[in-house]
């Protein structure tokens, strides 16, 4: 039964293998030891104090980024309102509505968009809204990150709701539902998980962003209105990373595990929401 | 590709059509011992008409089992036909029988001095059975239609010769046994042409899809209205 | 059918039917040719000149027929015939798919339902459809998917929705299976069970024509045999357009049996004339199995 080379042929199998795990270790690898630096880092400087303090002026131990870690929550916040509700409208033209060539081009347009350098949407962003308001502002650094996550959110919200099968669009309607009605109750019904799942990465993808705020926001202190420039971790860190203070490199990295958990949380959060609660269990 | 249920179907005309001959070979052999007084061929007919009944039993066999396989339109008709068609010619194959024992009988003893048309009968019964089993063959309901009335000739030619047979029954006592022997042959020889006419009509509705059986009853209306 | 219909479930529907209340005539002896209007009761629908094209291609050329009141037709033929595009277009289904184009006339009872006036959402509502790859909708439990049709239309009623819901399961013949777990999520269900809830939802509208699309071709003997004999019970109330590929069920179900071919409606009758001794070559060919 065994044929003349299957020993050369198991020997390429196992080759196999060990080649594949080889590249997966190393794509791993630097994840976890980016994962383990911070950690080791930043670690110390974490504290009460960290995040209840503002920064204390240089030469001072102690403080925190209480200011910073609000700011990027509010900025978050802030792209939600912005980004969520054009891109899952937007998402859900492309997939149900529309013509193929305006969707093509809209497509188009979003895949361009994914594509453009953030600083690039910072820009932009500066020359709408922070020279006609004589100054940065958290709106404006609300809404920049907004802006990006519109195509991102678009696109994941037309591929999630592609992948409802059309027997359920087909069955709604020939039950006479009405066409915006199956839209909303049945397909988008279906589909919450992933929008949900799509608009969490997207939102978790721009908490990083630095190069954006750079041009529209940043503050040391608290912001006490909108219209008022925030703080938030990404510009934090690279202020303090770029100063000749090792008191402000420290806090930098404490600064960066912070951003790290608050991703990983999101991350996490994302698939305990989306776990299979009932895995092909029948009901009695 | 060849289609299977065709082979099957094909299997059933075949078997049929076996059946067909050795029933015309039956009648053909008794009707001579009949005329020609011949002993032993009237003993063979027994033979052929076991081997008429063993047919019937596989060719229902066959069609039952066909019938499982849901066949529809000129297939299910065939089936059906088929299985009306060879109980029909097992029942000839019987009528055959009788007709030869009538002849080992009518053989021992002097024959008959009188001229009975039973030859021509026999002829015509004969052709009506040929007639009818070829138009299967040939899907030819014209020529199923066409022999249908001929049965009214040979009733007639039936009932002219039980009259002769009775008249003289009634004049000469000692001719009784003998004439009651040829009144059976003759009413078998009628009831094969019956069931040449009933192999036509079935060969009409393979063909033609139309039912031409018994035209009296229909006039009668539904009775299930 | 008016547009901008209330949205209660109108009742008024009822007397429509009763008007074709004649029991479906013993079998005649076959005096029907292709011209379909000699039907004997009121036909419930009337299809003219029906001819689809989907992007310049005709799927469906020139057909007339008429569907009989009360009674099962079927449409058979081989795979590409038309026979879907058919029963697509007696409820303006294709009107979901841009590229399709749809002429010649259908009247339900003899209302035109590709008049201008009218909306595809009301006759829908009037003809409904089973679909052959069952779609309970999967974040709904059994009783929300039977009523899913009623609530998203406005009715709002609870007792209403509540007495609808038993009796939908009921005349689809599953309310015994479900009645102690019509909380459970629909896809929780066996095949069958999942197809006789579509058909629940279907009837919960209250329609009075149901299309179905080959219901049986995913299903188990066993379950196919139970949804052959619902439809059977279901057609003393129900007009029902059956499309199928399987003749024997073709021939057990339906009493009428049109034969579509490339498109074109070969021939249109009685089905126990069509599977006994059709017409048209083309009929006995693919009825026996000799293509297709």
């Amino acid at each position: 039964m065994t044929a003349p080379n299957h020993r050369w042929r198991k020997c390429k199998d196992i080759l196999m293998q060990v080649i594949a795990l080889t590249c997966a270790i190393l794509v791993v690898s630097p994840l976890i030891l980016i994962f383990f630096h911070i950690v080791k880092e930043g670690f110390s400087s974490i504290n009460f104090a960290f995040f209840t303090q503002l920064p204390k002026p240089v030469g001072e131990a102690g403080g925190g980024m209480a200011n910073a870690i609000v700011g990027t929550f509010v900025l978050l916040a802030e792209a939600a309102v912005v980004g969520v509700p054009i891109g899952v409208l937007g998402g859900v033209f492309l997939s149900e509505y529309g013509g193929n060539r305006l969707n093509w081009l809209i497509r188009f347009g979003a895949d361009i968009l994914n594509g453009v350098p953030s600083i690039t949407w910072g820009v932009v962003v500066y020359g709408l809204m922070v020279v006609p308001m004589h100054g940065a502002s958290a709106l404006a650094g609300g809404v920049v990150l907004g802006l990006m996550m519109i195509p991102l959110v678009m696109r994941t919200t037309e591929e999630v709701l592609q992948l409802v099968p059309g027997g359920y669009r087909e069955a709604a309607l020939a039950l006479g539902i009405a066409k915006w009605r199956t839209v909303v109750q049945i397909v988008i019904r279906t589909a919450l998980k992933g929008i949900v799942t799509g608009v969490l990465l997207a939102l978790s993808r721009v908490a990083g962003e630095t190069a954006p705020l750079l041009f529209t926001t940043g503050n040391l202190g608290w912001a006490h209105r909108l219209t008022e420039p925030i703080a938030a971790i990404p510009l934090q860190i690279y202020v303090y990373a770029i100063s000749p203070y090792p008191d402000w490199w420290r806090q930098a990295w404490a600064g960066a595990l912070v951003l790290l958990v608050l991703v990983l949380a999101i991350n996490v959060g994302v698939r305990f929401f989306t776990r299979d609660r009932f895995p092909k269990q029948s009901w009695t | 590709m060849e289609h299977h249920f065709n082979t099957e179907l094909d299997g059933l005309k075949q078997k049929l059509l076996t059946m067909a001959s050795h029933a015309e070979t039956a009648v053909n052999r008794a009707v001579e011992a009949l005329v020609t007084r011949n002993h032993d061929l009237a003993i063979q007919v027994n033979d052929d008409d076991t081997i008429i009944d063993r047919c019937e039993i596989e060719v229902d066999d066959l069609a039952i089992h066909l019938l499982a396989k849901a066949p529809l339109a000129s297939d299910l008709r065939l089936v059906t036909v088929a299985m009306k068609i060879s109980q029909n010619l097992e029942r000839v194959g019987d009528e055959a029988a009788k007709i030869a024992k009538r002849a080992r009988d009518l053989s021992k003893e002097p024959p008959l001095k009188l001229n009975l048309e039973l030859p021509r009968m026999a002829t015509l019964a004969l052709d009506m059975l040929k007639a009818a089993l070829d138009s299967f063959v040939n899907h030819d309901s014209a020529a199923a239609r066409d022999l249908i009335p001929r049965d009214k000739e040979v009733d007639a030619l039936n009932k002219k010769i039980n009259g002769a047979l009775t008249e003289h029954m009634m004049q000469n006592r000692d001719c009784i046994p003998r004439c009651l022997n040829w009144i059976t042959a003759a009413r078998s020889l009628e009831r094969i042409a019956d069931h040449a006419k009933n192999v036509a009509e079935e060969v009409v509705y393979l063909n033609e899809a139309l039912d031409i059986r018994h035209p009296g009853a229909k006039t009668m209306g539904n009775p299930a209205t | 059918m008016t547009p901008g219909e209330d949205k209660t479930i109108p009742e008024t529907r009822r007397e429509t039917r009763d008007e074709s209340r004649e029991p479906n005539a013993s079998v005649p002896p076959s005096t029907l040719n292709a011209r379909p209007s000699t039907v004997l009761t009121t036909p419930a629908l009337t299809v003219r000149n029906l001819s689809v094209s989907f992007g310049g291609q005709q799927v469906l050329k020139q057909t007339s027929l008429d569907i009989a009141a009360r009674a099962v037709t079927a449409i058979i033929g081989p795979s590409g015939c038309g026979k879907s595009t058919f029963l697509r277009a007696l409820n303006r289904m294709h009107e979901l798919t841009p590229e399709a184009r749809v002429e010649g006339e259908i009247r339900l009872f003899g209302e035109d339902i590709y008049a201008r006036n009218v909306e595809p959402v009301v006759v829908r509502r009037r003809i409904g459809m089973v679909f052959q790859k069952s779609n309970p909708f999967p974040t709904m439990s059994v009783v929300e998917n039977v009523t899913v049709g009623l609530r998203l239309n406005g009715v709002r009623n609870r007792k209403l929705l509540v007495e609808r819901t038993e009796q939908s399961l009921r005349m689809a013949a599953l309310w015994d299976e479900v009645k102690d777990r019509l909380q459970a999520p629909a896809v929780s269900l066996s095949g069958g069970q999942q197809q006789r809830l579509c058909i629940a939802r279907a009837l919960a509208v209250q329609p009075e024509v149901l299309l179905m699309d080959e219901p049986a071709s995913a299903l188990d003997p066993l379950a196919t045999a139970k949804i052959e004999d619902l439809i059977l019970e279901l057609k003393k109330d129900y007009t029902i357009v059956i499309v199928t590929h399987n003749m024997q069920q073709a021939a057990r179900m339906s009493d009428y049996t049109a034969f579509f071919y490339l498109g074109e409606l070969v021939e249109f009758d009685t089905t126990s004339k069509i599977f006994t001794s059709p017409a048209k070559k083309r009929t006995e060919d693919y009825v026996t199995g000799r293509f297709g």
